[in-house]
């Protein structure tokens, strides 16, 4: 073999701590080394020409390059190399600037590490095999879980672009959180104003294929090639044929019996309903656990007045199917409710807040129906136990947030935008009423959201407390607010008609479940996580699927708008090729001496894994093997650290390469 | 049943008539207790301000006398007591460096195994189901509230025993003597504590809060399950309606004695005359079936 060693200076990010010259002299008497060289900036123009020239003039067959991290420049180096006819599989990195350079101070002894890196990967190169990509074809449409404003504008932006869109509501309709709001900071323009003609406009798009009241059940496949299963939950009426007229909604006699979810909990609904009146799709929903018919086997009412014949007693859920080549995940959040004993061990709740038991204390969203035109009291600013004008009403920030003893380490971001903007709504409406805000820091950044803040202490009069309220109790029909004003260092107390809590904003109970369906993985606090931080902050680490809006993370409404648009224009990407090229760093079996014993197949996290038959000349299946499905392969190497017989291997990383490497580094000792 | 026992040093003390009335109520439950032989002294809250090491040796101390007399399971009625003996368990289990020194000290080894019980989880023990059948006053008028304090339920991570912000256990033995406990404000409210010598003001005035608003939601009486707590609220009532006056006054009884009192044992014997506030006037006005308020 003729392999090359180019080193690089990295400026004096290398340089400054390695003597690149002495690693590529040193390299240069490495066996089977026929060029080293060393230069400045090796990934410039001039330095890619080093390369392209040295292989053509050395006749090289393989590469190693002495540089930065592979994340950054192993790429470009192997795109040089193969655009001088090299497979870019025999190109190899050492990384001489995070694994050396940048964590050592000591000129010879790190040039010596440099020198071994650099021999350790001359020996692997050694062993590389050349790889050609993997090419998958695309299915061009896309599956979008989640019928907020996110998986709205994501679905709005995939379709508007020329393609087909099923988007998956659990609801009965679209909307999400965003429909419950009042008004929006930092402008308060009314949020159904803005929302609805965009529900209205998904609904009649072409491309859109709305999936309302479903849930995805199953995914299979892989990217470009998702296979999905949709359970449409059986809504009792046939939306085929519903005009949403409403007429039996208005006609069930059950009138007031379960408490309203879009409402939150402060109103309730008959069992016939229909979530809100700008609701989409418009079609209503028996809820079968209060309706009479399905407790009593009597009433029919809604089925009488039907002019449609649409009400369906007997519907069951359906299972659908539907295939797609990308999925965006716009599952959103849910409010941390602290009344009802949650399930998770790590929340250990604010039962001195009274939530749950004194009827006035409410939190945000209960708050924004109260303050919302088409809410319970119809915008008018009425406390929920008796009725009346709250006087004095106090907000608490960081419910569950930023506490780490009771609730959740993280910061839920929109917090202290949203309590200015419910202390402003209620200055507005009760101009002799006083608003209290307890919180610990104000966390305005955004555009105009800190004028936002200081509009509502400098222009409304709210009041802001810096500190944590200990305690809330009821005396003589006042709620008795027990806090500390740490700016002042003294203590506070409040005798307020009101109190509203800014609880954490939560993963969906579910979001694990699905996170797992999904095969993308999820933090501590079941949010979905991004590939990463920075540079892929809507991919996830199964390809093809991308993250919009809160599920990834606490988020307001424009940034999770902007999030959307990020995840349709990558799914956009994925669709602009008919056939996508996948690296083929995958894992491959060896069928000779696969036992069949498939611990690969429990241990993979991408279910990549399938059974395959090995046929004899009359079709007789003589034994079931392991096989990789390439397209779902990540090339995490956890089958090929599992199994026995070793008969499953990484390829680019195969054991014979690690060794060789591992050898090379040991016999320095 | 049988149980170890730690009584400490308040319930062989100035909380006699907790001990009495525990004893009295677990004799009629056929529950026995053994008393740890040659147990010391807590450090209560007075070890841990001067020595750390000291606050978790002398409750290791009789946690390995515990072991070594068989003993699987210890009551601790007094909170403090409990509190001290499950602090010094978890910083034994969790701490090396702690448990070394400790054991150094002892010149003993520690092992961990012993289930340390506080008053409310030993009746959840015996079954609440055992005192509601063996009720033999009617209590159906009686309003109780349940003052838990801060030692009981606090800190939450290490005791795991009930919510500490806002208990029901106490409220369940209660109901299962047919009383009706009251949703006051105050359950876990300081009482000031060991204020009460240094700082007897501070005391008054943080215990006031707390009767005032059992009063207010209509409470016969305030049960506890810590000494200290009740002779916060107990033996410094008559000096805080003195220097607040205008106001009633309220019994303060043990678990035990209520309990005691529902399975009609003899009022002596549940030492309910060793109290400051009397609590004649309340047995008098249960075995009317009627009760004042």
């Amino acid at each position: 073999m003729r392999i090359g060693v180019f080193i690089c200076h990295c400026g004096e990010n290398i340089g400054r701590t390695v003597d690149c010259p002495s690693v590529a002299s040193a390299c240069a008497n490495f066996s089977g080394v026929v060029h080293a060289e060393d230069y400045k900036y090796m990934c410039s123009d001039p330095g890619q020409n080093l390369i392209k020239q040295a292989i053509k003039e050395k006749n090289l067959d393989a590469v190693v390059v002495g540089s930065c991290s592979p994340h950054m420049h192993e790429k470009t180096f192997r795109k040089a190399c193969s655009d001088a006819g090299i497979n870019p599989f025999l190109v190899e990195m050492a990384n001489l600037r995070e694994h050396c350079s940048w964590i050592h101070d000591d000129v010879p002894s790190a040039t010596r590490k440099a020198i071994d890196l650099v021999r350790m990967l001359v020996e692997k190169v050694k062993f590389n095999e050349p790889l050609i990509p993997i090419r998958v074809p695309v299915t061009k449409r896309a599956l979008v879980i989640g019928g907020g404003i996110s998986g709205i504008q994501a679905s709005l932006d995939i379709a508007n672009a020329g393609y087909e869109v099923v988007l998956v509501e659990k609801e009965p309709s679209i909307g999400g959180h965003m429909s419950q709001l009042s008004e929006t900071f930092p402008t308060l323009d009314c949020s159904q104003c803005i929302l609805t003609p965009r529900m209205v406009e998904v609904y009649q798009h072409p491309r859109i294929k709305l999936v309302s009241y479903s849930e995805v059940e199953n995914v299979e496949g892989f990217i470009g090639n998702f296979s999905v299963t949709i359970r449409k939950k059986a809504r009792s009426v046939k939306d085929e044929l519903c005009t949403g007229c409403g007429l039996c909604v208005q006609k069930c006699p059950i009138k007031k019996v379960a408490l309203s979810d879009f409402d939150e909990g402060l109103a309730t609904r008959p069992a016939m309903y229909v979530p809100f009146p700008q609701a989409v799709p418009n079609i209503p929903v028996i809820d079968r656990s209060v309706c009479t018919y399905f407790k009593t086997g009597k009433c029919q009412l809604c089925k009488k007045v039907c002019g449609r014949e649409a009400i369906d007693f007997e519907q069951q859920d359906q299972l659908i199917k539907e295939d797609v080549g990308a999925i965006i995940v716009a599952t959103g959040y849910k409010l941390y409710t602290i009344d009802k004993k949650p399930d998770e061990s790590m929340i250990k709740g604010y039962g001195e807040y009274g939530y749950g038991k004194f009827k006035d204390v409410v939190d945000g969203l209960q708050f924004e129906r109260i303050a919302s035109a088409s809410g319970p009291t119809s915008g008018e600013m009425l406390r929920p136990s008796d009725k009346t004008t709250p006087k004095k009403i106090v907000f608490i920030q960081c419910v569950g947030s930023r506490d780490e003893s009771k609730g959740f380490s993280y910061c839920s971001k929109i917090c202290c935008m949203y309590t200015a903007k419910h202390a402003m709504l209620y200055k507005h409406k009760v101009h002799d009423g006083e608003a209290y805000v307890f919180y610990m820091d104000i966390r305005a950044g955004g555009k105009n959201y800190d004028e936002f803040v200081r509009r509502a202490i400098e222009e409304d009069g709210v009041k802001y407390i810096r500190g944590r309220v200990s305690k809330i109790y009821e005396e003589n029909g006042k709620l008795i607010v027990k806090g500390e004003d740490t700016l002042a260092g003294v203590r506070v107390e409040i005798d307020a008609d009101m109190v509203v809590l800014a609880t954490a904003m939560i993963a969906q109970n579910d979001s694990v479940k699905l996170a797992q369906t999904l095969s993308v993985s999820y933090d501590k606090y079941g949010f979905f996580n991004e590939s990463h931080p920075k540079l892929k902050p809507v991919e996830t680490s199964t390809g093809g699927i991308f993250l919009a809006g809160a599920c990834n993370a606490p988020r307001d409404i424009p940034d999770s708008v902007s999030m959307a648009s990020a995840a349709a224009a990558k799914a956009l990407v994925l669709f602009g090729s008919d056939v996508l090229e996948r690296e083929p760093v995958v894992a491959k079996v060896n069928e000779a001496t696969c036992a069949g014993c498939f611990y690969c197949q429990k241990v993979c996290a991408y279910n990549a894994i399938e059974q395959k038959e090995i046929k004899d000349r009359q079709g007789n299946v003589i034994k079931v093997v392991a096989y990789v499905n390439s397209g779902l392969c990540q090339g995490c190497g956890t089958c090929n650290a599992t199994c026995p017989s070793k008969s499953v291997e990484l390829l680019g990383f195969k054991d014979d390469q690690i060794y060789a490497q591992i050898n090379s580094f040991a016999e320095v000792f | 049943m049988n149980f170890g026992y730690y009584p400490g040093c308040s319930l062989s003390g100035t909380a006699k008539e907790f001990d009495l009335s525990l004893k009295e109520v677990l004799k009629y439950l056929d529950t026995d207790l053994q008393e740890i032989n040659d147990w010391c002294c807590c450090g209560a809250s007075s070890a841990h301000s001067a020595s750390h090491l000291l606050s978790v040796a002398l409750p290791a101390r009789n946690l390995i006398l515990a072991k070594e007399q068989g003993m699987k399971e210890i009551v601790a009625p007094c909170a403090a007591c409990f509190n001290r003996l499950k602090v010094a368990q978890h910083e034994l289990k969790t701490d090396d460096h702690i448990r070394i020194n400790t054991e150094e000290l002892l010149d003993t080894k520690y092992s961990d195994g012993i289930n340390v019980l506080n008053l409310i989880s030993l009746f959840q023990q015996i079954g609440l189901e055992k005192i509601k059948s063996n009720a033999k006053v009617d209590f159906s008028k009686l309003n109780v509230a349940c003052y838990y304090g801060c030692l009981l339920v606090r800190p939450h991570d290490i005791l795991k025993f009930d919510d500490p912000e806002n208990p029901t256990t106490m409220e369940e033995v209660v109901k299962a003597t047919g009383a009706k406990p009251v949703d006051w404000n105050f359950k876990v409210e300081c009482c000031g504590a060991a204020h009460s010598i240094a700082h007897t003001e501070i005391v008054e005035n943080l215990s006031m809060k707390i009767l005032d608003d059992a009063i207010n939601y209509k409470a016969n009486v305030i049960v506890v399950a810590c000494p200290m707590c009740h002779s916060n609220l107990d033996m410094r009532q008559k000096n805080i309606i003195k220097h607040n006056p205008g106001r009633n006054k309220i019994p303060i009884l043990y678990l035990s004695q209520l309990i005691g009192l529902s399975l009609g044992l003899d009022h002596k014997k549940l030492g309910l005359d060793l109290h400051f506030i009397d609590t004649a006037p309340l047995i008098a006005s249960l075995s009317e079936n009627e009760v004042a308020v």
